[in-house]
């Protein structure tokens, strides 16, 4: 994990001595909803000059980016952290434009004139390509359209998948890779009790799915699930976790002299594998658990077989770990042995990627990231960015939160420092170039009459919210056309 | 849906202890607090200001909560620590050996005057 390290100390009450409340008030622009953007700004606002303003930008209807579109349905407590993002949006130093595409409606370059301050913070919505022969078959779907289709991203709305099947592989082993199998396994009257999407309600209840493989190409050390997520699927209802003895047994010497988390996480996958379960798991699995789960790694994914229209299998390369000592950075590599395993589904879950918003903005098509230190982008005073789309796609929300208080630190530093210039009696307002260019933006009053519709809808099914997952119906319930 | 500690048959509302929080930039907080509250019950009903803190709530999906006792504190805490916590502790920043949930730790009157550090990285990191 990324340790922050620490500059030298600075506080923003010495700053005001020499900062009269009277100057020129820093303009900020911040460009997506998501965690980062919303703590990002909270930083700003909490320890910036008092008269710091913050114009929050987001394509869609709708704030909170993936805890909203991410953040699996059956984990509403992790989505508690829309409260908070509720105070901030509520600052009356604050404006939210949402339904607001940067890069098409505005460009980030409009932006630059318009604020002192620039954050980058839209994320990483596209996905990366296995690269393999099948990956066009249908039912080759990426976790990223799935998790979009269940919690109601309005792009993904109309996914087309089968699960008339009996046998699935989800290919990846962080925790979307997890989410997506916990989906596909979970009880469907469990699941409506949650905001899922009733779209995706139907598809589920019409699933015969009952074997799901988790397929990673590393070993058991190197998995990226938390153990969290791991414990989730080693606890469910009707459905037990079988894992293959002989993939796990060799490392089990290794275990007692890991540090935590690893430790802890490694010890309960081999637990899994190697001891019979526990009487929690056998009463919560059933007495002949309908469904099951298994984690198998080690294997690439060499192709994806079928014909026309269906998925028959994925053929696996099997990998072994290089050298003689066990550890978390040893390189796989192929043993040149090959097996398939029949699935009539697969999904693949292996990472998510930023896009370049525009022409012009520095970006790492490498890493699919903008190349930043500490959020500032070198040779852009003033452009900053955070989130995903400045770390690439990993973490949790805290990590995402403690890397976006880091970049509000570094922008306050820069202030102090005037590496910034902050321009007084700015006349030209974004609300001015979106008046001209009739952009239906949607503000936070708006959003709350949108979350108030969908919670009622959601009450009338017993569901906490049902969401609208169409941009224009979303529209339409705050603006006349 | 709250996973929040609480001990009712510990909550003896005329009975008030205190508690100090170490904030990292080094100011100190102290407060009372009753018996039986857990610790981030305390921190937000004290509007004690620590960015990001209790950020699920007190429903162990996170790791905000995150504070550092000091031994002899932390082996007199009543509430068990169980898998679950461990888990979320095991994502929280600078986890000690003396590390827990605030949410899963409710004041008893044997804690009546500890000091608990709240870890560098949950604060900004000025
Ligand atoms: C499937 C999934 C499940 C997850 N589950 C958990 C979990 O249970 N617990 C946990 O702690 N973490 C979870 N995470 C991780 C967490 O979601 C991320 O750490 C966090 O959301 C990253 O924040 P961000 O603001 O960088 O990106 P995002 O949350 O993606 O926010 C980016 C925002 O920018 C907007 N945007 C995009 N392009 C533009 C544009 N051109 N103009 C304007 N706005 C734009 C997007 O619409 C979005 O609102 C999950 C992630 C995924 C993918
Ligand atoms: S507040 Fe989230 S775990 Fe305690």
């Amino acid at each position: 994990m990324f340790r922050p390290c620490l500059r030298p100390s600075f506080s923003w009450a010495s700053f005001r001595r020499y900062t009269s409340t009277e100057g020129p008030a820093p303009r900020v622009c911040v460009v997506g909803s998501g965690p980062a953007g919303f703590y990002t700004a909270q930083h700003l606002l909490n320890h910036g000059p008092p008269q710091l303003r913050v114009d929050l930008l987001e394509r869609l209807p709708v704030p909170f980016g993936l805890v909203r579109f991410g953040v699996a349905p059956d984990h509403p407590e992790v989505k508690n952290v829309d409260h908070t993002f509720t105070k901030i949006a509520k600052n009356p130093r604050v404006q939210f434009y949402g339904n607001l595409h940067v890069g098409v409606d505005v460009k980030v370059r409009e932006l630059r004139q318009l604020y002192d301050i620039v954050i980058l913070s839209y994320g990483a919505a596209q996905d990366r390509k296995l690269g393999v022969p099948g990956e066009e078959l249908s039912n080759v779907i990426s976790a990223r359209s799935f998790v979009g289709f269940y919690n109601g991203l309005p792009e993904d709305a109309a996914l087309a998948m089968n699960l008339d099947v009996e046998d699935a592989a989800v290919i990846g082993i962080g925790n979307v890779a997890l989410d997506v199998a916990r989906v596909l396994l979970t009880p469907i009257d469990t699941l409506r009790q949650t905001d899922i999407t009733d779209a995706a309600l139907a598809q589920l209840s019409q699933s015969r799915i009952k074997r799901v493989f988790v397929i990673g190409r590393r070993g058991p050390l190197q998995v990226s699930f938390t153990i969290k997520e791991l414990r989730e699927m080693v606890n469910l209802e009707g459905c037990s976790a079988v894992f293959n003895p002989d993939d796990f047994r060799p490392f089990q010497s290794v275990a007692p002299l890991l540090k935590r988390p690893r430790k802890r996480l490694t010890e309960l996958m081999l637990k899994t594998a190697l001891t019979p379960p526990t009487e929690k798991q056998l009463k919560l699995w059933g007495p002949a658990p309908p469904k099951s789960w298994e984690l198998r790694l080690l294997r690439s994914p060499l192709a994806i077989l079928g014909s026309d229209s269906s998925v028959s299998g994925v053929q696996l390369g099997v990998n072994r770990l290089d050298g003689p000592n066990l550890t978390e950075d040893q390189a796989v590599v192929s043993t040149g042995e090959v097996e398939t395993l029949e699935c009539g589904l697969v999904l693949k879950s292996i990472g998510y990627k930023s896009v370049k918003v525009e022409e012009g903005i520095p970006f790492d098509e490498q890493r699919g990231v903008i190349p930043n230190v500490n959020g500032k982008v070198p040779d852009e005073p003033g452009l900053y960015c955070s989130g995903w789309l400045a770390t690439g796609p990993k973490g949790v929300i805290v990590d995402t939160m403690n890397e976006s208080y880091r970049v509000g630190a570094q922008i306050l530093e820069d202030l102090k420092l005037d590496h910034i210039s902050v321009q007084a009696n700015r006349t030209e307002e974004l609300r001015t170039l979106l008046d001209q260019r009739q952009v239906k933006v949607v503000n936070f009053v708006d959003w709350e009459k949108i979350d108030e519709t969908e919670k009622l809808w959601g009450a009338s099914k017993g569901k906490p919210r049902e969401k609208i997952t169409e941009v224009q119906s979303l529209i339409s319930v705050v603006k006349k056309p | 849906s709250s996973q929040r500690a609480f001990h009712p048959s510990l909550a003896r509302f005329d009975q008030e202890v205190s508690v100090t929080f170490e904030l990292s930039d080094g100011r100190k907080q102290t407060t009372q607090a009753k018996i039986g509250q857990n610790l981030l019950d305390i921190v937000v009903d004290n509007e004690i200001d620590i960015d990001g803190f209790g950020a699920c709530e007190g429903t162990l999906a996170c790791s905000t909560c995150h504070l550092i006792f000091k031994q002899a504190d932390f082996d007199r805490i009543q509430d068990e620590v169980t898998d679950e916590e461990l888990d979320m502790l095991d994502l929280a920043y600078d986890l000690t050996d003396t590390s827990r949930l605030g949410c899963q730790v409710c004041m008893t009157k044997e804690l009546d005057g500890i000091s608990v550090k709240v870890p560098e990285s949950i604060n900004d990191q000025r």
